[in-house]
């Protein structure tokens, strides 16, 4: 570790299972304030694991907030965008939470686990943002409170993740399917097991007991072995997100860009009698959008990293928001915004890298996408 | 980690092979690790002419672009165009198949500044800084 390094390690929140990230022999970098194994062995290592076999994320960096009351229901739906009239109790949905301008104020999953109590998740980044702004927003019967501190979120995640989840607990896994979730008490307190994840693969998400998480973490390893189950650090979890156009909030997404922008507006519920930002988003939906967020691929050997500048024409156009080595394509990939006249598929783009035009060309979204046995 | 007794090292973590009127150069064992899943490598071009401590090529791994500096002055004489078929090779055998360039030092007198294993070991030790 530099010095530099050491300095940043002690400012920044260290996640529950730190210290079993050191034994495993975690690199560590920062995450926004977060000080998070980057990771174990190496990340194209760790990114093929989840893609062929299975793996074990410590995210409990992420955000969880209860909303609890006769009025919860109506309240939610007013934050979000997408329609928690979908959701029944041992469901999920993902939803932007958006101003009234139509901007992100975050991207986050509910949970309903009874028509008066939402489990809501959050980025690591915006807890206190959020909490301010769901704490301002309330009306009626309901409460919203921040339990971020209570739970840690353990993510399995790959082909083989059904195998160990299913040897952990006690459970009938045939009982969840994809964005379902189940809440019960075991020796790890209450847990709640969702079917859903940030790589792209089959995979699961457990909330437990912050003081329980080292205790699952190594019964996890005991089930895991036989599988193959390896630590996977935040180095892996951005190019897995990546591949399969996940948007990461503060990168992708900000308070500057809209649900349409961002391409993501199969998440807003038009139909939906009243939500917040819904008159800025109607109009925007009529109106058609300015720029709008592609996907690219980079032709030559260079990485167009976050920040980078996309030309066209021989004009600055646009800024990548992300940008890595896809292990999957063994290709150069990334997501930028461009305006929306030039965000057409098979445009070809040039993007300024160490002060040179690098060739690019904006191809279709996701860049990978895992194929499904009927 | 290995740090071979027969070359000479730099403090920004490239390796020297000295032969008779060529140096070998590559990046070390610790440089490797650091840096992690090499994916590309930009070489500089045969006949080049570089200074010592100038920026002569780029490795872009997942995480970052890191770059590779010129251990002497001098007109590069040969690449590894390996490094550009199969990057991976600089983690795994970063001082044999792993090799960057060849230079032909045209100021024999900046080799005094290079480390001995010992040397650049100890400087490791201490706390490195890319």
């Amino acid at each position: 570790m530099t010095h530099s390094e050491k300095e940043n390690a002690s400012n920044l929140k260290k996640l529950p299972l730190h210290t079993e990230h050191e034994v495993s022999g975690a690199r560590f970098g920062a995450f926004g304030e977060w000080w998070v194994p980057l990771y174990f062995t190496s990340v194209i290592d760790e990114h093929e694991t989840v893609r062929r076999g299975v793996g074990v994320f410590d995210i409990s960096h992420m955000g969880e907030f209860y909303v609890d009351g006769p009025d919860a229901r109506r309240v939610v739906n007013r934050w979000i965008t997408n329609d928690v009239e979908k959701l029944k109790p041992g469901r999920a949905l993902y939803s932007p939470v958006c101003r009234e301008s139509g901007g992100i104020v975050d991207d986050v999953l509910v949970y309903e686990c009874a028509p008066d109590q939402y489990l809501i998740v959050v980025n690591a980044a915006n807890i206190e943002k959020d909490f301010d702004w769901f704490q301002s927003r309330l009306d009626g019967r309901a409460a919203v409170q921040n339990v971020s501190e209570q739970f840690a979120l353990l993510a399995v995640q790959g082909p083989r993740s059904r195998g160990v989840v299913g040897k952990l607990f006690d459970v009938d896994l045939s009982e969840i399917s994809y964005y379902h979730f189940t809440k019960f008490k075991s020796s790890y307190g209450e847990i709640i097991l969702a079917e859903t994840g940030y790589t792209g693969e089959v995979g699961f998400e457990i909330f437990c007991p912050v003081g329980q998480a080292p205790r699952l973490w190594h019964s996890l390893f005991q089930v895991g072995r036989g599988h193959g189950l390896k630590p996977i650090g935040f180095g892996a979890r951005d190019t897995l997100r990546l591949e399969s156009c996940f948007l990461l909030y503060g990168h992708d997404m900000t308070d500057q860009s809209t649900p349409l922008e961002a391409g993501i507006g199969w998440t807003v519920a038009w139909g939906k009698k009243d939500f917040v930002g819904k008159d800025a988003l109607v109009r925007q939906k009529h109106e058609g959008i300015q720029r709008k967020l592609v996907g690219f691929e980079v032709k030559d050997r260079a990485i167009a990293r976050e920040g980078s500048r996309i030309h066209r024409d021989g004009r600055e156009v646009g800024i990548v928001t992300s940008g890595t080595y896809s292990p999957t394509l063994a290709k150069s990939i990334g997501l930028g915004y461009l305006p929306a006249e030039s965000a057409r598929i098979g445009q070809t783009l040039e993007i300024k890298i160490r002060g040179k035009l690098v060739k690019a060309e904006i191809v279709k979204m996701p860049f990978y996408k895992r194929e499904k046995i009927a | 980690m290995n740090f071979p007794s027969e070359l000479k090292y730099t403090k920004t973590h490239e390796w020297i092979r000295k032969e008779e009127r060529t140096y070998t150069v590559g990046i070390t064992d610790y440089a490797q690790h650091e840096i992690s899943d090499v994916v590309f490598v930009e070489l500089p071009r045969v006949g080049e002419t570089v200074e010592q401590g100038k920026t002569v090529s780029i490795v872009e791994s997942v995480k970052a672009a890191f770059d590779i500096y010129a251990p002497v002055s001098g007109t590069i004489k040969a690449i590894n165009t390996l490094l550009e078929s199969d990057p991976a090779i600089v983690n795994k055998d970063p001082y044999q198949k792993g090799w960057f360039f060849e230079i032909v030092p045209t100021k024999p007198e900046e080799s005094e500044s290079l480390l001995r294993k010992d040397e650049y070991e100890q400087m490791i030790r201490h706390g490195a800084e890319r």
